[in-house]
């Protein structure tokens, strides 16, 4: 470095929160997630969009952000592995520190000690997302995981590689920037080092942000809309599938049951009646962190089931229109169900074409996802990936599904797809992971800081 | 809803993020348990510290750095002249600056850190910073050390400060330092006591085995 001392590289922080806070003033603001929604953006003086870098969503609070918030155009989901010697304390240390940096770059400032501040000057929505897989939970507090934390039970359609699944911490990145994702990700990569090596990065993309009209359903690279039927973010729904133990268990109402492992296939008819064996196997459930509610540290928090799912699009290529949708059974036109007009069209799955055949075949995706139990849902927020190259092509969705249980909401739908889906013909999950997303904090609280408390 | 109460909201935080410094390691807070009231005494109750740091470094290494902002809330000019810190048998205050040959080099400063009246002073990398020296620990990622600053005058503040991994602030100590030869304690990235280079054979874990 050949300063003489007196300068300063580059400028201060204080003048950086300045602008920032300036710019958002000046633009469509510093404002919570969603706050714009409906509306387009404005029109500049001199033409083209007005910048959207300068939004910000709040880091602290009940919930993390990222999960509720409406899906950012990109996406980075970072997964490590704690290094031997990474003890109790030392998982301690680095979430204060990922927590702090975390919270200062949502905010557009740089991270503390950070070389590039100037690229932290847009976060465009900039959220990050705390997972904590099973082994993180493991060396913190053995007794205090979730019984649903454990890897997913295999599916015979899987072809999972080591290289895309598992992981004791993630970080999921997202905003509508990749600028500002790509210094969020090197940042908090760099406080880990000490504690932890990366594991996999996986990077996703959705429509860039004004592509689209705000609260378009995406598409996958299929071509497919992709997460018609999805629980609103603000909903009591929403609330009750997704965020862990805050709707007692009287929202249950004792239907809720566990252990009917998705067998309830082929005809599916009076599956309701049959859940005769749901009372075995419930080991654990009354030990307070199995039970309805999670165990406390997880309250606020939900679950992340992280599939890569590799698609085959060269054979895709080859199926006609119709059997496209037939797959799937929606239009691939506008999403709407082969029974309906309109995207959001309830299907109906017994109606029959003119042939006496069921208009949306025992086989289509949608038929084969949908279950009678209604709490065997989960909120999804996909994004596409593409590493298609002079090798061949490497495509696919990342496939992030939230909700409070896995077992019992994420593994029936997926046991159903597994036995019979048509779309299996191009779709395979080759990575799987599942995480335990922990409540929000508070601002002189760290992520996870309950799970200390033991 | 009007877009004016998170507009509001988003500036007030601003302000007080600058006022207070917020995150959650950084308490930044100042203790002003010293004395030294009084316009030409400013020092511990008007001074905080903002975004303050400390580089990673073994008690083996010796010596590191603080860094931070140095924010003078009040209308009259403040001088730290000292510090000091439990992690460190001895801090200085120092500044990087050309030797005879124009190398930058880094030297105890004389006088200390001016603070100017409503305004700030960094502390940087490359620049002017405190030197924690004798290490009594090893000063760890995500630990917090505490710093205590004397101003001109004779007040007192103190301040904690996270640690992290830095890759810079490697700065070239000369020979007239203090003759403790440190010139070279590069290759920080094995210090950090939790073992980055332990988790390599650890890939295969991870709980994917049961697919």
């Amino acid at each position: 470095m050949g300063g003489t001392g007196t300068g300063r590289r580059g400028p201060s922080r204080r003048h950086l929160l300045l602008g920032g806070a300036a710019a958002g003033l000046g633009a469509a603001g510093m404002v919570g997630a969603g706050a714009l929604l409906g509306g387009p953006a404005p029109q500049a003086p001199g033409g083209g969009p007005e910048p959207h870098g300068a939004e910000t969503v709040p880091f602290h609070g009940e919930h993390q952000a990222g999960v509720e918030t409406p899906p950012q155009a990109f996406a980075s989901f970072l997964a490590f592995d704690l290094g031997r010697g990474t003890d109790a304390e030392a998982v301690r240390r680095l979430l204060r520190l990922l927590t702090d940096d975390a919270s200062r770059l949502t905010r557009g400032e740089g991270a503390l000690a950070d070389s590039e501040p100037e690229l932290a000057a847009a976060p465009a929505r900039l959220t990050v997302t705390f997972g904590f897989g099973p082994g993180l939970v493991e060396r913190v507090a053995p007794d205090e995981a979730p019984e649903w934390l454990r890897p997913l039970p295999r599916f015979t359609e899987d072809r999972l590689r080591d290289e895309w699944s598992g992981g004791d911490l993630l970080l999921q990145v997202c905003a509508d920037d990749p600028l500002a994702v790509a210094h969020a990700a090197r940042m908090l990569t760099k406080d880990t080092r000490a504690f932890a090596g990366l594991r996999w990065v996986q990077d996703g993309f959705r429509n860039t942000r004004g592509a689209v009209p705000e609260g378009t359903t995406m598409r996958n690279l299929m071509g497919q809309v992709d997460g018609t039927v999805n629980p609103a973010p603000g909903t009591e729904d929403f609330r009750r599938l997704v965020w862990g133990g805050e709707s007692g268990s009287g929202g249950n109402g004792g239907r809720q049951t566990r252990g009917d492992g998705g067998d309830r296939g082929g005809g599916d008819g009076g599956s309701r009646t049959g859940e005769g064996g749901e009372s075995d196997g419930d080991g654990g459930r009354g030990n307070g962190k199995g039970g309805a509610g999670g165990p406390e540290w997880m309250r606020g928090g939900t679950g992340l089931v992280l599939r890569r799912i590799a698609m085959d699009l060269d054979s895709w290529d080859r199926l006609d229109r119709t059997g496209r949708e037939a797959a799937v059974g929606r239009r691939l036109s506008d999403g709407a169900p082969l029974t309906g007009r309109a995207e959001h069209d309830e299907p109906d799955f017994k109606a029959l074409d003119p042939l006496g055949f069921p208009a949306i075949a025992e086989y289509a995706h949608i038929r084969r996802a949908r279950s009678d139990d209604p709490a065997e849902r989960f909120f999804r927020r996909a994004y596409n990936y593409d590493r298609s190259g002079p090798g061949g092509q490497d495509a696919g969705l990342l496939f992030a599904a939230y909700q409070h249980d896995p077992v019992r909401q994420f593994v029936p739908v997926q046991r159903r797809l597994d036995e019979l889906d048509l779309l299996n013909e191009w779709v395979t999950a080759i990575g799987s992971a599942v995480f335990a997303v922990p409540p929000g904090c508070p601002e002189d609280g760290f992520i996870g800081e309950p799970l200390f408390r033991k | 809803m009007t877009m004016d109460t998170p507009r509001t909201a988003a500036l007030a935080a601003a302000v007080a993020l600058l006022l207070a410094g917020c995150g959650a390691p950084d308490g930044g807070g100042s203790g002003g348990d010293g004395g030294g009231s009084g316009a030409s005494a400013t020092g511990g109750e008007a001074v905080t510290v903002e975004d303050a740091w400390v580089k990673a470094a073994t008690e083996e290494d010796g010596m590191t750095g603080v860094f931070g902002e140095l924010v003078n809330g009040s209308g009259a000019e403040a001088a730290v002249t000292a510090a000091s810190s439990p992690a460190a048998g001895r801090v200085e205050l120092h500044e990087v600056a050309p030797d005879e040959g124009g190398n930058p080099v880094m030297r105890e400063k004389e006088g200390g850190f001016p603070v100017p009246s409503d305004g700030s002073h960094p502390l940087e990398p490359g620049a002017d910073h405190i030197m924690l020296m004798d290490l009594r620990e090893d000063l760890r990622p995500g630990d917090e050390i505490t710093v205590e600053l004397e101003f001109a005058g004779g007040s007192t503040a103190e301040f904690t400060a996270p640690v992290k991994e830095y890759e810079g602030a490697e700065e070239d100590y000369g020979g007239d330092a203090d003759g403790e030869g440190h010139e070279s304690h590069g290759d920080d990235e094995d210090h950090g006591g939790d073992g980055e280079e332990e988790h390599g054979g650890e890939s295969g874990r991870g709980g994917d085995g049961d697919h």
